[in-house]
């Protein structure tokens, strides 16, 4: 059977990205086993006898070989099985549910809010551009770009928690809560993020419209004498899809990094928080397992803006 | 309504330049320009690159190109100034009253839409008819351009068809709206030449047919003179020459003009056999590295010390490759080369030093050609370091001798390529190669990008040079003009094969090869009639055959 | 000489003067860095010119000793990155080939994680020292550098004047140092800007999180996290280093806006 090639094509990128995942989850095992550095002496610490050494190894397993342990790891991912804490022994899997949902919740809002906005301010600036409604959205995101996330979060909690009690400065959120207080509680961390991805997205979304606005066959659409608001529509839109998806999802990958940081500010329980304190623990399994999932998200997004690229791509999509 | 279709008076544009680290600067583009065009008629721009002729063609829609101002005189088009109209006005005019033929068709269609939606667009949008109206319309225009399937041709994309159709269906999108005028912006400079004839006469035709007005803008005065009525001659945004087409190419008073007219017709003499060659290509084939297609198929040529041979060819024909698996850059799959008497090894690698330093090479883009970091001085001078160990003062010398070659004179060893013109940029490449004191140098369409008479001086000084320092060269080109001027010996490729192969004017002389014959036919010629003489001369064949 | 505009003698200015306070700081630093020299969280004052910390240490002190930890870091994992980086890029772009794909598709693999996800995974096993920081920063950054000087380079490899080059018989010195190099030399310099940036920004987050620059060293980041109680009381410590982290991106940005500008118009345009 022959396969349209953009099914093909589909079918390569997704196969690619699984491929790749597959190569970060050995980047991520051999990152925390086969540096320098014994896992053991970095749980237990300097002080610890050789005989708790030799036990804690014989307990983790460490003594077998590097890919046999890589193999039962992942075999025990693949089912849904992320190992045990090292610091409690809770079961990682059930402990990460609840803080994954809690981190999805915020992504979403800010995603929600910063993709339509980054857009409507990119064609704004290239409406404008060169004029003092560009220079203005220039000058504001190369001043955000060039702040850590965790310096917009302190300023914005200074400013709207402290000074102006707006929000609180924490954002506790648990079980039963209603949906409007917990929009209230996110409100601050998911104005930081908007602020953080917003800055990026919009700089690249302005040039991937200006590039489609100077090419030859919007001047052609000029020469017709079709209205501006018809040009943009019909001719700059349909080819601008493809960079622009590109440039949010690039930039929704930021809010991966982006949410580690914003959580610890606002002391926010979801999944960068937990992989920070467990970070600060030495908690091996643990880290393991929310470096794997940051990077599955990452990888899902980059492998998504490849698969829009390519159905948006009117060359494959409608072949010679 | 009497009086022209377009009158335009004493036109100025501007544009601001931005030099680095300059404060921004105006240029004026263009000058004091007049022409009056009437319903019908044809009026050819001619000139060189920035001679101002794409500007003023677009001005006719009063449309600057990225910041391109059009700052003084009237541009009248129907009775109305349209430089002063308003935005809204504009709107009305362009893509109805006016309408335009890019250069580039491959660029300027969306490439997202289906020809047939673009075709009837602005027909559409200024409610001119209804779209079964237009898109019958656009049919008849299809077929009347001779493209093929013109009932289905719509429903495709534009990059589902090729370049030459491409520009056939943008003369219909121009056309569709039933405008007073098109301005045809070089429509045929992107094409080969054996497609090129065929487009000028569907264009030719389509003018014709529809009774619309054309501003036909191009480089090539032979091109011009088959469709036009009038010719403008500019040259740095001001008017050179204008007067009928009759006049302007069989009594033209400037002298530019005159040079422009007389640049195609120079022939250089075939010199004699001598018997010793100095390079030998013998069955050679080859193939990029993970394509399965040959392209060049068992090639055989061979060159004498001190002669040029041409390569003729259009693109895709492998003229190009040839020169690329002579040099060593495309090992050939089989066949087997010698040079100067000695076996040529197929790869760069492989080669003595000798053979690299008598083997030289000038490419058609002289800009990407030298570095842009080196000056004069070191881009000529490296060569003699580095094949005879010359330094210091002895180096400045050699290179000052070889400024004196190409006449440009010393004082430009301490330019920047960036600070030279295309003409000089090419002449220093030249030198880099003579530095050298090669046995041969391969010649790719080094004058295709040159406008015509710095061109001519190109061909001379090679000229020259080849008959002081006794050189061979391989020349590639397209242009058989050049071809003419140039070559001893000639071969004709097509599709990676050399078709006809020998002394010059046995190649050029009947009887010819189905192909030669189509090339040869293709290439305008400076003279009135032409267009139509060789239509009829190929209907003529076609019907006795 | 070509005429420097405004913006980028300020982004000049600021970042020399930051540089210099770095270098200079026992000099210039009116306590000693770990010296507790008045009560908590003091207000700003003749004396403390920017107030005390959260245990009472004069913050402009700290700020000048913290500048000089984060400059430190992030100027040694830069220039890490970049020799690393195009130094790889370089190679892989001239010799083409399996080398090409190898290295290239390597640095895709570790593209693949976030730059903080990763360092993070890395730091939870190496015991976090200035070396290991330093190491780890370049390493990472270095895939960046990597990807853009390989597309320069390939850029200016197809270029005529590198196949003239080729065909005269010159060397693979003779091709990078004197006909790549000084071509690639200004987009690289623009991009060291940014690099430098990101890995302030990223020596500055990882401190903040507790996993950078540990005590009794302290940077930028550091001090951030340290008086990060105070905000809440409206004490605004915690923003003085968040200030300063900002002017010094600020200002590199500038300069590297118009190296990368002056680049593209070198380039020409149209009109």
């Amino acid at each position: 059977m022959k396969l349209h090639p953009v099914a093909n094509l589909l079918v390569q990128r997704i196969a690619l990205g699984l491929l790749l995942l597959l190569a970060v989850s050995v980047l991520i095992f051999a990152g925390t086993q086969l540096l320098p550095g014994d896992v053991a002496q970095a749980i237990l610490g300097q002080s610890a006898t050789p005989q708790a050494l030799a036990n804690l190894r014989e307990q983790l397993g460490l003594n077998d070989p590097a890919h046999v342990r890589y193999f039962r790891w992942l075999g025990g991912v693949l089912q849904g099985d992320l190992g045990k804490a090292l610091s409690n022994g809770q079961d990682i899997a059930s402990a990460m549910g609840g803080r994954l949902w809690n981190t999805m919740f915020l992504a979403f809002w800010a995603a929600v809010i910063s993709v339509p906005l980054a857009i409507m301010l990119g064609l704004i600036a290239v409406r404008y551009q060169g004029r003092w409604p560009d220079k203005v959205i220039s000058a504001v995101t190369l001043s955000t770009i060039s702040l850590p996330e965790f310096v917009v979060g302190y300023i914005a909690m200074f400013l709207l928690a402290v000074k102006y009690r707006v929000f609180t400065s924490v954002s506790m959120v648990y079980d039963g809560m209603s949906f409007g207080d917990r929009i209230h509680a996110i409100a601050l961390p998911v104005l930081v993020l908007v602020l953080v991805v917003l800055a990026h997205m919009m700089r690249m979304t302005r040039a991937a419209i200006l590039n489609v606005m100077q090419s030859a066959y919007v001047e052609t659409a000029e020469l017709k004498g079709l209205r501006p608001f018809t040009i943009i529509a019909r001719h700059a839109f349909p080819n601008a899809i493809a960079p622009i998806v590109n440039v949010v999802m690039l930039n929704l990958a930021y809010l991966v990094v982006g949410v580690v940081v914003v959580e610890v500010v606002f002391v926010y329980p979801g999944m960068g928080q937990f992989l920070v304190d467990h970070v600060a623990k030495r908690d091996i399994p643990v880290v393991q397992a929310c470096g794997l999932v940051f990077a599955a998200v990452y990888i899902g997004l980059n492998m998504l803006a490849d698969v829009i690229s390519i159905l948006s791509n009117p060359r494959l999509r409608h072949p010679k | 309504m009497t009086g022209p279709l377009l009158s335009v008076q004493n036109l100025r544009i501007e544009a601001t330049s931005y030099p680095p680290g300059e404060p921004p600067r105006n240029v004026v583009l263009v000058e004091g320009v007049s022409f009056d065009l009437q319903k019908g008629r044809v009026l050819g721009l001619i000139g060189e690159s920035g001679a101002g002729k794409s500007t003023i063609g677009l001005s006719a829609m009063a449309y600057g190109r990225g910041g391109v101002r059009l700052t003084g005189g009237r541009i009248m088009l129907n009775g109305r100034d349209i430089r002063t109209a308003s935005a809204a006005g504009l709107r009305t005019l362009r893509g109805h009253e006016v309408t335009y033929v890019a250069q580039s068709a491959a660029a300027a269609f969306n490439p997202a839409k289906k020809l047939m939606e673009q075709v009837v667009e602005a027909s559409l949008s200024h409610r001119l008819m209804t779209r079964v109206e237009a898109e019958t319309r656009a049919v008849d225009l299809f077929r009347q351009l001779g493209l093929p399937n013109p009932e289905t041709i719509g429903s495709r994309y534009p990059h589902q068809v090729s370049g030459g159709q491409l520009q056939r269906v943008m003369t219909a999108m121009a056309l569709c709206p039933k405008p007073d005028l098109v301005v045809f912006d070089e429509p045929t400079t992107a094409l080969d030449v054996t497609t090129q004839i065929d487009v000028l006469a569907a264009i030719k035709r389509a003018i014709r047919e529809t009774g619309v007005a054309a501003l036909y803008i191009t480089h090539d005065l032979a091109v011009v003179a088959q469709v036009a009525d009038d010719i403008m001659v500019l040259r740095h945004g001001k008017t050179v020459e204008y007067g009928t087409t009759d006049q302007i190419i069989n009594a033209p008073v400037q002298d530019y003009t005159r040079a422009l007219v007389s640049v195609r017709s120079k022939d250089h003499p075939e010199k004699p056999a001598t018997g010793t060659p100095v390079l030998t290509v013998d069955g050679v084939t080859a193939r990029y590295p993970g394509l399965a297609l040959d392209v060049l198929k068992n090639v055989t040529v061979s060159l004498e010390a001190g002669h040029t041979l041409a390569v003729v060819g259009e693109s895709g024909s492998g003229k190009s490759t040839l020169a690329r698996a002579i040099t060593g850059l495309l090992p050939p799959l089989k066949g087997r080369m010698t040079f100067a008497g000695r076996q040529l090894s197929n790869g760069v690698a492989g080669r003595t030093k000798d053979d690299l330093r008598e083997l030289q090479m000038i490419y058609q883009m002289a800009d990407v050609a030298m570095n842009p970091r080196q000056t004069v001085a070191t881009i000529i001078g490296r060569p003699l370091e580095f094949y005879f160990g010359l330094k210091g003062a002895a180096r400045d010398k050699r290179v000052a001798e070889l400024l004196d070659a190409i006449e440009m004179g010393k004082g430009f060893a301490d330019r920047y390529p960036a600070e030279l013109s295309g003409g000089q940029k090419q002449r220093v490449c030249i030198a880099r190669a003579l530095a050298a004191k090669p046995k041969l140098i391969i010649c790719d369409e080094v004058t295709s990008a040159l406008d015509p008479l710095v061109a001519e001086g190109i061909l001379k000084l090679l000229l020259d040079l080849q008959a002081r320092e006794g050189v061979a060269y391989l020349f590639i080109t397209h242009d058989l003009a050049t071809v003419r001027a140039i070559a001893d010996s000639i071969a004709v490729m097509y599709r990676g094969q050399v078709v006809r192969y020998g002394p010059k004017t046995d190649v050029l002389e009947p009887p010819f090869d189905d192909y030669t014959d189509l090339l040869l036919s293709s290439v305008p010629e400076m003279r009135l009639g032409w267009l139509e003489e060789t239509l009829a001369h190929r209907k003529m064949e076609s019907a006795g055959n | 000489m070509r005429r420097i505009p405004l913006s980028a003698l300020i982004g000049m200015a600021v970042t020399g003067a930051f540089f210099l306070a770095a270098i200079l700081a026992p000099v210039i630093a009116p306590y000693g860095m770990a010296e507790i020299a008045g009560d908590v969280w003091e207000p700003m004052s003749s004396k403390f010119w920017l107030g005390t910390d959260a245990i009472g240490r004069d913050l402009l002190t700290r700020m000048i000793y913290g500048g000089r930890t984060t400059i430190w870091i992030a100027t040694l994992a830069t220039i890490l990155a970049f020799s690393l980086g195009s130094i790889l890029g370089f190679t892989a772009a001239v010799m083409g080939g399996w080398l090409d794909q190898i290295l290239s598709r390597l640095n895709d693999l570790i593209m693949a994680i976030p730059s903080l996800i990763f360092a993070l995974v890395v730091l939870t096993v190496m015991p976090v020292t200035t070396t290991t920081l330093i190491l780890v920063m370049g390493f990472l950054d270095s895939t960046r550098v990597f990807r853009l000087s390989r597309a320069v380079a390939v850029d200016i490899t197809v270029m005529d004047y590198v196949e003239a080059a080729r065909l005269r018989g010159e060397g693979w010195g003779w091709i990078i140092f004197r006909e790549i190099l000084p071509n690639a030399l200004s987009p690289l310099v623009a991009e060291l800007g940014l690099r430098f940036i990101f890995a302030v920004l990223f020596i500055s987050t990882l401190s903040f999180l507790g996993l950078g620059v540990q005590p009794p060293l302290a940077d930028w980041g550091g001090i951030v996290k340290e008086n990060k109680e105070g905000l809440v009381y409206g004490i605004p410590a915690a923003l003085v280093p968040a200030v300063a982290i900002a002017a010094l991106a600020i200002s590199v940005n500038l300069v590297a806006d118009w190296v990368l500008n002056r680049t593209t118009s070198l380039k020409g345009g149209r009109g």
